[in-house]
């Protein structure tokens, strides 16, 4: 909660106005826990933000910043992190402490500042060339309780969806491919597409996959790395 | 494009209500010499047909997908009726719109109360705002309609959603989902799908799929081992395949 600081007889007024203000002019604790809803995805480290209602960490039908695409194509986040800390926004970085596995949840708490009335999340998925889990722009109740929110992978639309191994730096071709993947990630794929028809931020088609490990166009397993909205879910409990 | 229906009801219930009122506005006037009461209340003005209330909405529709360009929008307000339902067969107004993009039977239901078209195809990554207004106080219900064009028979939308509880300058949103018509085969054969990916034939009076809508289950693609299959990878697509916005105007 922002510390005010004023003469006594104006803070008996700000007293006074914030008994009748409702509960949305009050700091909200927040209880977190995200969950990876798929069997054969991993997330990169999550990014999720309490913001004003006029910031948004992505938009779907808009293009990307440069920021989200670097979390996109590499799960950077520090770029986004900086942003939000700039626009005042309320975050939390990296709840998982690296990867979140397939099935598995990470929690964390988040108080939010008054202003803060919004509530995004973003992470990359692993394997894919830009797509992302994300939440964008969602109200925070004003009433204590609990509530759940489904999420879905995005395509950044900054990259085209080779799916083959490559590249995290923005704007380079290809998957990344941390070490805990790498023994499940094909390779000497040839590559499903070098084309991005689609430069904004849309629903992900899926990927395309195929059944060998050594060659083929993907280095995407078809049978396990696949996966259908929704990929998350998300539990907030407001205090 | 707008389409008004006259109102019918709505000016005789307004006309009541305002009976109503001037009657008890009239009672508190004479409160003040109470001698008089009766001989006031009898008097009834004849009121003036007051204008009919109107309603307006801004509509704004997101193609959330890759490669599906979606056909012209088919935005309806109506009564309380659903124009399909998921177990039931398609009407032959929806069959022209999901298997071929053509929404002019659609819109002219004669259930429809207002409608508006948005002028063409919505490309992926694209939006679209359309204002719709009626006057016809039943005209509370919401329907959207629109096909993925590079499918045999794939739309999406929302029918028969309640929006008489939206304040004005309130907006309420949605991500839609996919369905299918089960009207046409999705057998993703050239010349079966109307859009840019075959240019092939729309809409077919032959049913030859389970005649029941449903969830739609994604398109397979050659790309995905159907061989015959006109679509590639690109064409593929998760739900949902539309963001749809509504806020109340006026």
């Amino acid at each position: 909660m922002k510390v005010i600081k004023q003469s006594p007889i104006k803070s008996a007024f700000t007293v006074l106005a914030l008994a009748f203000a409702s509960s949305t002019t009050m700091a909200q604790e927040l209880s977190i826990t995200v969950t990876n809803l798929t069997q054969g995805l991993h997330f990169t480290p999550v990014i999720t933000a309490a913001h004003a209602s006029d910031n948004q960490l992505f938009m779907s039908g808009e293009m990307a910043s440069t920021e989200l695409q670097s979390m996109a194509e590499g799960g950077d986040i520090s770029s986004l992190a900086s942003m939000l800390t700039n626009a005042d926004a309320n975050i939390n970085e990296n709840p998982a402490m690296g990867l979140l596995a397939p099935a598995m949840s990470a929690s964390f708490s988040l108080t939010n500042d008054s202003a803060n009335t919004h509530l995004s999340l973003a992470a990359m998925i692993l394997p894919s060339n830009d797509g992302f889990v994300g939440l964008d722009s969602w109200k925070i109740p004003e009433e204590a309780g609990t509530y759940t929110v489904f999420l879905n992978a995005y395509d950044a639309g900054t990259e085209a969806n080779d799916e083959i191994r490559g590249s995290g730096a923005p704007g380079e071709a290809g998957m990344p491919v941390p070490p805990p993947l790498d023994a499940s990630i094909g390779m000497n794929g040839t590559g499903v597409t070098d084309m991005e028809s689609n430069n904004k931020v849309h629903i992900h088609r899926g990927s395309l996959g195929d059944d060998n490990m050594t060659a083929g166009k993907s280095d995407i397993n078809n049978s396990v790395q696949r996966w259908l909205n929704p990929v998350a879910k998300l539990t907030i409990t407001v205090q | 494009m707008l389409t008004f229906i006259t109102p019918k009801k709505s000016t005789n219930k307004l006309t009541l209500q305002l009976l109503i009122a001037s009657i008890f506005t009239l009672g508190l006037a004479a409160c003040n010499d109470s001698d008089k009461v009766a001989e006031e209340v009898v008097v009834v003005p004849v009121m003036p047909e007051p204008p009919a209330m109107e309603y307006s909405y801004s509509i704004t529709l997101t193609n959330l997908t890759y490669a599906q360009p979606l056909s012209p929008v088919a935005v309806a307000l109506h009564g309380d009726t659903k124009m399909w339902q998921v177990g039931q067969p398609a009407s032959v107004a929806l069959e022209k719109l999901a298997e071929g993009g053509d929404n002019a039977d659609f819109i002219a239901l004669t259930t429809n109360m207002a409608t508006i078209s948005s002028e063409g195809a919505v490309p992926p990554g694209a939006s679209v705002t359309l204002d719709i207004s009626t006057t016809e106080p039943m005209a509370t219900y919401l329907t959207v309609a629109t096909m993925l064009v590079n499918t045999n028979d794939a739309f999406s939308g929302l029918t028969g959603v309640d929006i008489s509880a939206l304040m004005l300058n309130q907006e309420r949103s949605w991500r839609l989902n996919v369905y299918d018509s089960g009207t046409e085969l999705n057998n993703e054969a050239l010349g079966t799908i109307p859009g840019p990916a075959d240019g092939g034939v729309g809409y077919d009076a032959i049913r030859n799929d389970i005649d029941l809508v449903g969830y739609h289950s994604g398109v397979v693609s050659t790309d995905d081992g159907l061989s015959s299959s006109v679509l590639t990878q690109a064409h593929r697509f998760d739900n949902p395949a539309v963001k749809l916005t509504i806020t109340r105007t006026k």
